[in-house]
């Protein structure tokens, strides 16, 4: 260890890593249905394409989880995202290509796609 | 990159009770349903619960899974990992309520702690530099070395209030200023993790769940007063402790944490530890460091102390592991963000090792001046099976008891020593209404004979009949008079003995005389043990009038002490009796008292 710079560079890339554990509640969580169905209708790339994109973006604020039934299995795959501010949105049909589109938009800058939502797709 | 954390406790405790097999089973079945790159498992120190272990944290949900076994693995994995939803029924069941799940902070055993000295417990990889230093760990230590010299360093140690928290209660910073004040071609630093206190583990926990502390902590201390060399004194009892020290003493020196130059300025520091075989009195100083040189481990008369002469005759710090835990985040933190804790005189928090008659066995951390009360009834969730709490004892074989008259007392080093007890390393052994609190003097006295090293009269002679005495008191063969040359050997012992072991030794005897005369009195002229535990002074009867002559009690009675008739009522032959118990235990209809 040469300098403080090295040391503040190893904490910045490990704390990234670290944030799953920190369960305050002002983050954003991003839930994924991932019961049979959803696994099924390919919920699986869905959720690690989440996981991938928020930490190739180190977006320490948000958390990426699981769920089981949402109960609306013709529209899976499904994403509910929750912000601090108590809102939720439901994604349907959710693909890794979407996945995306919905971090830069709805996780970054606040705005929700409201084409992928469940409002835009049911009608 | 991981979406999800599971934290297993790989500390002392939960070790024991199979955390290394839940590891094992919790990686095949994470590989099996190929989530062996979506879920991490992290094995951490101990979190506190140990009485709940073996235990797990999934995040980023923070449920708390306690007592698991390695069957309840596959559903684990495959309901809440695979399919995010969390089995209910393997939560601590403090954490669920009605509907919803708290997160462990927000539960009784949390909610009152503050934790400093063990932040990182149970929250890093103990076994990985780098999960340390993403909580800021190093910092501090490159803070001092390119921002501050070494005087500024001791000022704000100073300044902090901290003192030692292996007993004495010494304020660290005037310790550290000593020793810079001593010019010397060699200086050194040791930490004393000796832990010898019956029931004592914080020390351990935080060797085992965060040793990267300890690294930083001594090598800013042996900045501040100019030392290159640190030892750690850690007994060998503690084979995880000194895996994960050595562990991470590699890792800082690969880093160049440890070693020539660090962080590229003049400051060079290196550490070893050094085994002890467990002997109480090596925790003492001067022994301590006798025992680092390599000769046997007793205690040397004071002055010249450390700071002046110590370890190979080189002006010398010696601090509690504890006492060094809290040092990064002073630093980093501040002064004023430390003492604003606690008491007066006590600044900070300080680790209680909780045990006995508590629901809730395990670490707390508090704020220095939390009352008894707030421990024993919030955060230990009180005494078992309904009965009363009788006293509290702390500072182990050094210390005293805190009568249940006393349970609103702030607890604080001052506090503690103006009744008679002490902080001790921070052993809480809390005792209900079965306690005899002779026998407890007893059970401390018989340690403190067993660990004098011999070298001075007082203490070993003394010590011996003390415990003589009280076996005495414990049979009912002893009197009122007993009672005062007992008190008055204590204070001769105290005023006689070289090391702080025979100074302290009479401790536990003074207070218990102090707070519960009338107990040993009880013995000695009634010739009863009020708590029914002296087996001497015990007889066990049968209440003709309850006994329903079930005959289960004369078949479990080892010597054939009962007689009787199917349904008729038993007696016992007392001239026969061993007073084992066994009798009470079986008998459903409470028709067997002890008296
Ligand atoms: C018999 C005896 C045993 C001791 N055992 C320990 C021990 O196990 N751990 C400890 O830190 N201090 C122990 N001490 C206190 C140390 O001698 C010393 O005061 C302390 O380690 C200094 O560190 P501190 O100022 O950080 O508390 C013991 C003292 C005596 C007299
Ligand atoms: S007081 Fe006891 S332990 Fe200490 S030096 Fe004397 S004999 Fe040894
Ligand atoms: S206490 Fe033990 S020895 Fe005595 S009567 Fe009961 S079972 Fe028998
Ligand atoms: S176990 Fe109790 S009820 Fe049964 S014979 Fe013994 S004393 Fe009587
Ligand atoms: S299983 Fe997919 S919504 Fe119910
Ligand atoms: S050892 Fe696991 S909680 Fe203490």
């Amino acid at each position: 260890m040469k300098s403080l710079a090295e040391l503040q560079a190893i904490r910045d890339k490990m704390k990234n890593s670290m944030n799953v554990r920190d369960d305050n509640g002002n983050k954003i969580r991003v839930v994924v249905g991932m019961a049979t169905c959803g696994i099924a209708a390919g919920a699986r790339p869905v959720l690690n394409g989440f996981t991938e994109e928020v930490a190739k973006r180190n977006l320490d604020n948000v958390t990426v989880t699981q769920t089981g039934c949402i109960g609306i299995c013709q529209y899976e795959p499904v994403v509910e995202v929750y912000t601090p501010d108590g809102e939720k949105t439901t994604y349907v049909k959710m693909t890794a290509e979407k996945v995306a589109k919905v971090v830069t938009d709805h996780l970054v800058n606040g705005k929700v796609v409201s084409e992928y939502t469940i409002g835009s797709v049911a009608k | 990159m991981y979406r999800s954390h599971i934290l297993v406790c790989g500390g002392t405790g939960c070790t024991s009770s199979g955390s290394e097999q839940i590891i094992s089973t919790l990686e095949q079945e994470l590989a099996k349903n190929g989530l062996e790159k979506e879920v991490k498992v992290i094995k951490t120190g101990c979190f506190g619960l140990c009485a709940l272990g073996p235990i797990m944290i999934v995040y980023p949900e923070g449920s708390f899974y306690s007592m698991v076994k390695s069957e309840d693995i596959p559903e684990i994995v495959s309901e809440h990992l695979l399919k995010g939803r969390i089995v209910k029924r393997l939560l601590y069941s403090e954490t669920v309520t009605e509907d919803t799940v708290k997160s462990l902070n927000e539960t009784d055993f949390y909610k009152k702690q503050h934790r400093v000295a063990l932040k990182n417990c149970g929250v890093i990889n103990p076994e990985n530099i780098d999960e340390y230093i993403a909580l800021d760990g190093y910092q501090a230590l490159g803070k001092v070395l390119t921002e501050m010299k070494p005087q500024e360093v001791i000022e704000v140690i100073k300044e902090s209030g901290l003192r030692g928290r292996g007993g004495g209660g010494f304020p660290t910073g005037l310790k550290w200023q000593f020793a810079a004040g001593n010019e010397s071609d060699q200086k050194y630093v040791c930490c004393n993790a000796d832990e010898g206190d019956p029931g004592a583990f914080m020390d351990r926990s935080v060797l085992e769940g965060d040793p990267h502390v300890l690294i930083e902590a001594m090598s800013i201390a042996g900045y501040a007063i100019g030392a290159t060399k640190g030892y750690v004194y850690v007994r060998a009892e503690y084979p995880i402790a000194v895996k994960r020290l050595q562990i991470a003493i590699n890792q800082a020196k690969e880093y160049g944490l440890l070693g020539q130059h660090i962080f590229g300025t003049d400051f060079c520091f290196d550490m070893e530890l050094r085994l002890g075989a467990g002997a109480f009195v090596c925790g003492e100083e001067t022994a301590l460091m006798t025992s680092i040189e390599g000769h046997r481990g007793e205690p040397r008369p004071r002055p010249p102390f450390p700071a002046v002469k110590g370890l190979f005759g080189k002006p010398t710090i010696l601090n509690n592991v504890e006492t060094y835990a809290n040092i990064p985040q002073i630093i980093l933190k501040g002064a004023s963000w430390f003492n604003s804790m606690g008491t007066e005189k006590s600044k900070g928090t300080k680790v209680f090792a909780l045990g006995g008659k508590i629901h809730n066995t395990g670490l707390v951390e508090v704020p220095m001046g939390t009352t008894l009360r707030e421990i024993i009834e919030e955060i230990g969730g009180g005494i078992p099976n309904g009965k009363k709490f009788k006293a509290a004892q702390t500072g182990g074989p050094s210390g005293g008891c805190i009568p249940a008259e006393m349970i609103d007392i702030k607890i604080d080093y001052d506090n503690l020593i103006a009744i008679g007890s002490m902080m001790g390393s921070g052993g809480l052994i809390v005792m209900d209404e079965d306690t005899c609190m002779v026998d407890i003097a007893k059970f401390f006295l018989e340690f403190t004979v067993d660990e004098s090293c011999g070298k001075c009269a007082p203490c070993r002679i003394g010590t011996k009949r003390m415990y003589e005495m009280l076996s005495q008191i414990c049979k009912g063969n002893a009197t009122l008079e007993d009672l005062d040359k007992l008190e008055e050997l204590c204070y001769e012992i105290k005023a006689g003995s070289l090391c702080g072991l025979g100074q302290t030794a009479p401790n536990p005897v003074l207070s218990t005389l102090k707070y519960y005369r009338h107990e040993y009195e009880a013995h000695v002229v009634d010739k009863k043990c009020p708590a029914g535990v002296c087996k001497d002074l015990l007889s066990f009867e049968i209440i003709a009038d309850k006994c329903k002559g079930c005959t289960l009690c004369s078949r479990v009675c080892p010597v054939g002490a009962i007689q009787g008739t199917v349904k008729n009522p038993h007696s016992i032959d007392k001239s026969k009796c061993i007073k084992c118990g066994a009798c009470i235990e079986k008998c459903r209809f409470d028709a067997i008292v002890k008296k």
